[in-house]
């Protein structure tokens, strides 16, 4: 597929070798024993440097492409072309590439990707990258081509070792055995004649009857060394000389530092260097504790910039406003919905609101660096490595081939690693010191100066014919582009930002008239990818006005739903697994109720149920969830599960407690405290259920977090009648409300809802 | 000076006895699986056993520790109920990014210690303490269970 170029296959390559895949990496990179391209010596030298070998001269194995490294002693090392940050890629990716190459992920190990767009370039991202649930749609094929082609050649060179046809040897656990003889050589044996063997013109992948490890539950690899302490994150690196940093940059966007008097900081035992960036101070000292107590005693003055004033609820009313002023950019058309609006029996609509978000993952950003005059060397957990490299490279004024990333495990990603902001200026840090520094933000820093998710405002609306159903569907989503903040030149006015609309201008059900369109309004605030993108917003607005239309037309939603879904086989299967182990319909006690959502995101489908009580004052009681995803096939369905479940968790994070706000410049959050995150005792059962298929694989890391609010929200409605259009869900609301015990299918769900 | 008694042996640490547990363990000792996430006992990322019970290392100053026994995630599997903990976390795939779940062990072995048979509210009194912005809670749970019952 065009769309789809396999990983590691230069684009000319690609050209010239038209229809081999991934296999021309290795008409490249595999056919020497100093096995690698011209460009990925000095990513090699950091993959050494990851996996303790050599630091001199090339790998001395067999090499073939990217992602695999036999040495004639020794574990297999698997290098995963995308980051571990809890979404168990390092071990559905081996497990991509073992099942073709035939070994155990027990006789693997695998070492994150350096920087280097010509090999680990992502297929749908089209850069180093990790994000949008997009890893396992990627490395679907070009893994298992890697790992077929690979032991292709390890066969090849047994066969030719023993002088026997190679379709007399099989493969299997890194042993190739020559079936007549009962002969057998290892892989580590067979390395480096391997090296030289032809690299295959194409190979033939699997038939999935034959997978022996894709479709199973296999072990995560990284699990061991979490449940340990020994697993290092980018903020447990230390390096020899090394000393430790905090920083504290202008509260206020856009602010710079005016004056800094750091007498009293430099009095601080253990405090080594006071550095000033433009925006930004850093104190810098033997340990962490003496450079927070170093930065806690500085008297910063501050230039607070353009944006002193900046506050919420002008940013939500300008949002709103921009719906009347600015021209809407046309994401999807079908039909006429004039039309159809102007025929129908019953016309409803509503405001949906939904706010900043920071990403707080758990490991506060942190980056360790080194910058000598010859060469920087940067130690993080990143999402975009390459992206770090070169913001490393424009910092220091060396060639990129100078700076060398080591990417870490991932303490949380969440889209927040997808900027390397902060890599930039642990960089800009290091340049003013002599000796490697690591930096850490402290909770404040990293709550109060993330990119965050952007507040939307979306009107939506819908008219019904006689029977309740939805003739026209018309979606005016607002907010900002994401795009704009991400892409070196910014994103064009009027150009249509696919990620602000993913979610809403394909909806599951089948609309014969729908109209959607964005209305742009970028906010003077710092925005990013928050897990679920796109989707996470639009679905929350979609889900949860599907659901007025459904309590409009007195329907049950989920046979609503399915009205909805006859040309959408895949969410139907989905939607009806969810409501069967759920037990939906079943009765419940007053002040109880289920919500539902369904949605098609990341190529995968998924359907959520949850049961909740809400009490006199308010309170909601989570009581049990249940999950269905059609994900295709699932690679790992323990890992499906694992993130179905997690997944949820954040997103109902979100839809209780998740804000971020703004008053005279500042971001009024600063950690766990005041940006809430549920825990433990609030976490209801969840139960997540995998449909059966032999689909392509469909993403699914963000899948549970895009579930999670409408289903919520839909069920704090069944519970008490009312419709909470806004979120983090304002429980004063509900004050009482289920105390009218009123059945659900009974209500005018329209009675709130604004007429158009 | 101070001297503290940390996973069974004793180090000499040259700092002052207001900084927090967790930065002598992490800066100056090199046990890293002790881990920072808030600073202000918040989130349990830090949590280690002073004489077997949980503490939030980044807010308790060196001072206190005293000749308590420090256990970290380090040495934890060394104890009959860390290896049972360590051992469920595993085969229930608990983690996923694994930042929180060296404090969220030290919580759940200190629970397990206490109360060998945890209830749901138990569980829920020891472990609401300690985030997990993964959401792995409904795993960790189960994983208590299963240590309980191994």
């Amino acid at each position: 597929m065009v769309d789809n170029p396999a990983y590691g296959v230069p684009e000319l390559a690609r050209r010239r070798f038209l229809g081999g895949g991934l296999l021309l990496a290795f008409a490249v990179v595999g056919a020497s024993r100093k096995a690698h391209a011209a460009g990925e010596e000095p990513s090699l030298r950091a993959i050494q440097g990851a996996t303790g070998a050599s630091p001199h001269g090339g790998f001395d194995g067999f090499a073939p492409g990217g992602f695999i490294r036999i040495p004639p002693e020794g574990p297999i090392t698997i290098i995963a072309p995308n980051v571990e940050m809890g979404q168990g890629i390092y071990t559905g990716e081996a497990m991509l590439i073992c099942e073709e190459l035939e070994a155990g992920l027990d006789q693997i190990h695998v070492v994150a990707a350096p920087p280097d767009e010509a090999l680990y370039k992502q297929p749908i991202l089209k850069s180093q990258a990790t994000g949008g649930s997009t890893s396992i749609r990627g490395a679907w094929t070009p893994l298992r081509q890697a790992g077929a082609a690979a032991r292709t050649m390890l066969i090849g060179a047994a066969a030719q070792q023993w002088k026997v046809p190679a379709r007399e040897c099989t493969a299997k656990r890194a042993v190739v055995t020559h079936r007549p003889s009962g002969r057998t050589l290892t892989y580590s044996a067979l390395a480096l004649a391997a090296s030289h063997q032809p690299v295959p013109k194409d190979v033939q992948l699997k038939d999935p009857k034959d997978f022996t490890m894709i479709g199973k539950p296999l072990p995560r690899v990284d699990t061991p060394g979490k449940v340990d302490g020994s697993a290092i994150f980018g903020i447990d690196i230390r390096v020899p000389g090394m000393k430790v940093a905090t920083v504290a940059a202008c509260p206020t966007f856009g602010g710079k530092v005016a004056h800094v008097d750091d007498r009293a900081t430099r009095r601080v035992p253990g405090v080594r260097d006071v550095v000033r960036l433009p925006n930004a101070v850093a104190v810098v000292g033997d340990h962490f504790w003496a450079a927070k107590q170093g930065l806690a005693a500085l008297d910063i003055t501050w230039d607070h910039g353009p944006n002193a004033m900046l506050d919420s609820a002008e940013i939500i009313r300008n949002l709103r406003d921009a719906h009347g002023t600015v021209q809407p950019v046309m994401a999807r058309q079908t039909g006429d919905v004039d039309t159809a609006l102007g025929k129908a029996a019953k016309k409803i609509g509503a405001d949906y609101e939904l706010p900043f978000l920071a990403h707080a993952t758990m490991e506060p950003i942190n980056t360790t660096v080194h910058v000598r005059a010859d060469a920087c060397e940067i130690w993080v957990g990143t999402q975009v490595p390459t992206m770090a490299q070169k913001l490393a490279a424009d910092g220091t004024g060396l060639p990129l081939d100078k700076v060398v990333i080591h990417n870490q495990l991932l303490g949380g990603g969440f889209g927040r690693r997808l900027s390397a902001d902060s890599i930039a200026q642990a960089v800009a840090i290091a340049k003013q010191v002599s000796y490697p520094v690591k930096i850490i933000w402290t909770r404040e820093e990293d709550i109060q100066h993330d990119q965050y998710r952007p507040a939307y405002y979306d009107r939506i609306s819908a008219g019904l014919d006689a029977n309740g159903m939805p003739t026209a569907w018309v979606d005016h989503v607002g907010g900002a582009s994401v795009l704009a903040t991400y892409v070196p030149t910014g994103w064009p006015e009027g150009k249509l930002d696919p990620d602000a609309v993913e979610g809403a201008a394909k909806p599951p059900y089948d609309f014969a008239n729908i109209h959607v369109d964005w209305v742009r309004a970028d906010p003077p605030v710092p925005v990013l990818w928050w897990r679920g993108v796109g989707p996470t917003h639009n679905v929350f607005v979609v889900e949860s006005f599907i659901d007025e239309l459904a309590h409009a037309a007195a329907k049950d939603p989920v046979a609503y739903r399915l009205d909805l879904l006859r040309n959408n086989p895949r969410a139907a299967g989905a939607l009806k697994m969810a409501a069967e182990k759920s037990g939906w319909g079943g009765a419940l006690p007053a002040g109880s109720g289920r919500g539902v959502s369904l949605h098609d995101s990341f190529g995968s489908h998924v359907a959520m149920v949850i049961e909740i009580a809400v009490t006199e004052t308010g309170e909601i009681k989570m009581k049990r969830i249940v999950a269905a995803i059609d994900c295709g096939l699932a690679i790992n369905p323990d890992s499906v599960r694992a993130q179905l479940e997690g997944g949820i968790v954040f997103g109902l994070t979100a839809a209780l407690y998740g804000e971020i706000t703004f008053q005279n410049g500042r971001v009024m959050q600063s950690n766990f405290n005041n940006y809430r995150m549920l825990r433990m005792n609030e976490t209801p059962p969840i139960e997540a259920y995998v449909v059966p298929s032999s689909e392509s694989p469909g993403g699914v890391g963000e899948t549970g977090t895009v579930s999670a609010a409408p289903a919520l929200g839909n069920a704090i409605f069944a519970a008490t009648g009312q419709r909470l259009r806004r979120y983090p869900f304002d429980r004063t609301q509900l004050h009482g409300a289920h105390a009218e015990g009123v059945v659900v299918s009974s209500r005018d769900a329209a009675q709130k809802t604004r007429v158009d | 000076m101070m001297t503290l008694r940390i996973n069974g042996q004793s180090h000499v640490i040259d700092a002052t006895p207001d900084m927090p547990l967790l930065w002598a363990l992490r800066d100056l000792l090199g046990l890293t699986g002790t881990k920072f996430g808030c600073g202000i006992a918040q989130c349990g990322a830090c949590t280690v056993h002073l004489d077997g019970n949980p503490v939030r290392s980044c807010v308790l100053p060196m001072a206190a520790v005293g000749n308590r026994d420090v256990t970290t995630i380090e040495a934890v599997g060394e104890t009959a109920v860390g290896k049972k903990v360590q051992a469920a976390w595993v085969a229930l795939e608990v983690p996923q990014c694994g930042y929180c779940q060296s404090g969220q062990i030290m919580s759940a072995a200190a629970l397990l210690t206490r109360t060998p048979e945890p209830q749901d509210e138990d569980i829920d009194a020891a472990m609401s303490g300690n985030i997990c912005r993964c959401g792995t809670y409904t795993r960790i749970r189960a994983a208590i269970k299963q240590a309980a019952k191994g």
